[in-house]
């Protein structure tokens, strides 16, 4: 029941797809699907899943926050500017300092949607460009390089446990932490109620404008953990960092199956769209296919994903029969 | 028959995935006469309605117009062919004129091929004549109440030159006028020649207006004859396979103590000057025209709208309910009269919509127990009969009846004091309406104060204790015992012949 179940899901198909690419890939350049060079594709792939669940909890919930690639270029500027001011500063401290700068700028996002009631995506779209400003009234328009920072804050990505990189560990966390509160938690739950239908959830005595608020704030959270993890493991802070990649992680999201109208999605889901993502990006070059193409095959992943999901979402007919009601 | 037939389905069938909607069903409409389309909910009766139009396509049979075969694969076809429907739940354009809404998809056209906009006004205006309308086609929709948006969807379906008029559940929006009025304007479009399908679950509307009964069950043709051979028990019988008595369940009155009291709840626009006390184990009974303002207040005594002043007690004690949260933690919960919008939320499954206002009962340190969940589901769930393959299956592939149990269950496990029920039964078949009657007696009974919304009178007269009527947004009368008679009701809501 629950491997039938399983395998008729959405993320099953997803996986499916994945494993296909994988093989079409290796027929071309068999080493690139060796465990090793899949470690690091995840690893390469681990700030797009971290802004990507942020991004689903979002979505879930109705909205969409195009601020967050924005949100990661400030705070991982932030993050930078701190270091370079005061090197004494722990990078636990920077880490934390991090999160919350960017659980602050998602605050800014949600308060915006819940208490003015501005459609989520004029708001996301105000704050994107507001962000990218600030960090040039930060910054004065300079880049903070590689050599003003300082070795332990660089080093905290590229650290490895157990033979694999601190990045990857981070993610991993971030997954099972988001699955947790997604599965386990009230909070979670209306997450999936606001989204499915927000006057429903009215009826129900959920504050829907509360709880899209605590999605943006999680959103940003997560959004300032990469902004750090970004700048430290690419060494370098400038205000154009990460410029569009909102977009990457709107896609991953969809590719994913998280519906745009809300209410439905998993993490395991998100977490294989921004694999998808990952695997394409990385496979291509190695494949040695120009990275103009790399574009469209991305383009062409979202249409057919988004198909695909319209097909899997669309309601069955309702069950009138009395004779029929167990065949669904 | 005299009459020539218009319009004929034979042994039309609609297969959904792993579902058989209609088989193999016939149905003949007539020329100059009107034809009730008759079945629980679930017959088959707008998959029906979406075959003739052509928003659905059939997937068996044949659908003959004056005798010749036709295939309708698109709504535009339909229309063409002179088949008009007045839907259930109108579907209009908030932002467009009246006119705009009347003629959208065939506006009149001038020489260059543009909107004819003086045309469009022109005949707007003769055809919201014809129907009794007084209002200005130029009026933009969002401008009109829900009565006259309706009368804008009837215009819609005359302003094609139609010889078929498809009308489901026309009368369930309107008020008693209205309804008057719509009587009239169908013998009209009979004296013109019209076929006319009508569906409704008012067995007295179709004795009212019907000339020919078709009864569907289950997706299947049971019958079809006259009017004038037919008794309401006959048809009952027909609908439901099994001879039902639409009789109320027997009770008790009980005399408990005072569980609610409201008191001068005032609204700016909605309701004024309401108060009441409501009862342990009492069904109070609201009854007034559509738009009287009953739902209003009852949204805003649930906390969803803010009355300008007013107070309510509970148990005594004062209590300010200014949200939805806030009321169901005071005990009292609302069961909304649009299931599909404001009930549920379809793409969780059974258990989860039943435990969403629980959640902090069901989790633990601030984490879900999902067996915790499934057993209080199951609990009330068993308890209101709902019949599903599992509690994990999503709450939109359920029927209408089933999910209304969803949104009651979910209610039940707060450990409510006063349940708001709107038009419990609006749109539910005979026996399901019979079901919810006889839980509704259960949970008074048990000493829960049951608030019934309810624009029927017989549900009126055979389940409440007490009745409030209210009539523009006011308490206009409080009646119980001898005093309630269906034309006493009649009388103060509509404020005929008020003597002091």
């Amino acid at each position: 029941m629950i491997v039938t179940r399983f395998l008729a899901s959405r993320e099953a198909i997803l996986l499916g797809a994945l494993v296909a690419l994988l093989a079409l890939i290796a027929i071309r350049f068999p080493a690139f699907v060796a465990p090793a060079n899949l470690l690091r594709v995840f690893n390469d792939t681990s700030l797009l899943i971290i802004l990507t669940l942020g991004q689903m909890v979002v979505i879930l919930t109705r909205c969409i926050d195009l601020s967050v690639a924005a949100n990661l270029a400030l705070t991982g500027m932030a993050c930078a500017l701190l270091n370079v001011a005061m090197p004494g500063v722990p990078v636990v401290v920077i880490v934390a300092f991090a999160v919350a700068l960017g659980a602050f700028l998602g605050a800014i996002n949600g308060v915006l949607v819940w208490k003015l009631d501005i459609p989520p995506i004029v708001v996301t779209l105000g704050t994107m460009t507001i962000y990218r400003g600030t960090i040039f009234l930060m910054s004065g328009g300079t880049w903070v390089n590689s050599h003003e920072m300082t070795v332990a804050f660089r080093a905290l990505p590229r650290a490895t446990f157990l033979g694999v990189s601190m990045l990857t560990w981070i993610a991993v966390v971030v997954i099972a932490l988001v699955a947790l509160v997604l599965t386990r938690t009230p909070l979670g739950r209306a997450f999936y109620a606001v989204g499915g239908n927000p006057n429903a959830a009215v009826y129900t005595g959920i504050d829907v404008g509360r709880t899209q608020f605590w999605a943006f704030t999680l959103a940003g959270a997560l959004a300032g953990l990469a902004g750090y993890l970004w700048i430290a493991r690419y060494a370098v802070a400038y205000v154009d960092i990460a410029s569009g990649f909102e977009l990457d992680v709107v896609a991953a999201c969809v590719i994913g199956g998280i519906a745009i109208s809300g209410g439905i999605g998993s993490v395991g889901g998100a977490v294989l769209g921004a694999l998808f993502l990952g695997v394409i990006k990385n496979a291509l070059p190695v494949v040695d296919i120009s990275p103009f193409w790399q574009l469209a095959i991305s383009g062409a992943a979202i249409v057919i994903a988004v198909a695909l999901n319209t097909r899997a979402n669309r309601t069955r007919g309702r069950v009138i029969l009395k004779s029929a009601e167990h065949v669904t | 028959m005299s009459d020539p037939e218009i319009l004929a389905l034979e042994g039309v069938s609609k297969l959904f995935p792993g579902v058989r909607a209609l088989s193999d069903v016939t149905l003949r409409l007539f020329a100059g006469q009107v034809t009730a389309l008759i079945g629980e909910n679930g017959a088959g009766k707008s998959t029906l309605v979406k075959i003739l139009t052509g928003i659905y396509q059939p997937d068996g049979g044949r659908i003959l117009l004056d005798g010749a075969e036709v295939h309708f694969p698109t709504a535009q076809h339909a229309a063409a062919a002179g088949i008009t429907a007045i839907h259930q739940e109108t579907v209009l354009f908030d932002d467009l004129s009246v006119a705009e809404n009347i003629f959208l998809g065939h506006a009149p056209r001038t020489r260059f091929g543009l909107i004819d906009t003086a045309a469009m006004m022109e005949r707007s205006g003769a055809i919201l004549r014809d129907i009794g309308a007084t209002f200005d086609p130029g009026l933009k929709l969002h401008d009109l109440g829900i009565a006259k948006k309706h009368l804008v969807a009837i215009a819609r379906a005359l302003s094609v030159d139609a010889r078929v008029v498809v009308m489901d559940e026309p009368t369930a929006a309107l008020s008693h006028k209205e309804i008057t009025e719509l009587y009239d304007l169908v013998d009209q479009l009979k004296a013109q020649g019209k076929a006319i399908l009508f569906i409704s679950h008012k067995f007295d509307e179709i004795f009212r207006i019907a000339d020919r009964y078709t009864v569907f069950r289950d997706g299947q043709f049971v019958g079809e004859g006259a009017m004038d051979d037919v008794d309401q028990g006959a048809l009952v019988q027909m609908m439901v396979g099994r001879p039902v008595d639409q009789i109320f369940p027997k009770r008790e009155r009980l005399a408990g103590t005072e569980v609610l009291r409201v008191a001068g709840y005032d609204h700016p626009t909605e309701f004024a000057d309401i108060n009441f006390a409501l009862h342990r184990g009492e069904i109070l009974g609201f009854y007034g025209l559509v738009g009287a303002g009953r739902s209003e207040f009852m949204q805003a005594l649930f906390g969803i709208t803010k009355p300008s002043k007013g107070a309510v007690r509970i148990d005594g004690k004062v209590r300010v309910l200014r949200s939805p949260a806030e009321a169901v933690a005071a005990g009292i919960v609302y069961v909304p009269e649009d299931r599909g919008a404001q009930g549920t939320i379809r793409a969780l499954p059974i258990f989860q919509n039943v435990t969403l206002p629980s959640l902090h009962v069901t989790s633990h340190n601030g984490f879900l127990r999902l067996a915790e969940e499934f057993r209080l589901a199951r609990q009330y769930t068993e308890r209101l009969d709902l019949r599903a393959a599992s509690l994990d299956q999503a709450v939109g592939n359920l029927s209408g009846g089933n999910q209304q149990k969803v949104v009651i269950a979910k209610w039940l496990a707060t450990r409510p004091k006063v349940i708001i029920l709107d038009e419990p039964t609006k749109g539910i078949d005979i026996g399901s309406k019979a079901a919810v009657h006889e839980f509704m007696a259960e949970l008074a009974a048990e000493g829960l104060a049951v608030i019934m919304v309810s624009s029927e009178i017989p549900e009126i007269l055979g389940m409440s204790d007490r009745v409030i009527v209210m009539r523009e947004g006011r308490i206009v009368a409080e009646l119980d015992g001898d005093g309630l008679t269906p034309e006493t009701l009649v009388r103060h809501a509509a404020g005929i012949g008020e003597d002091p």
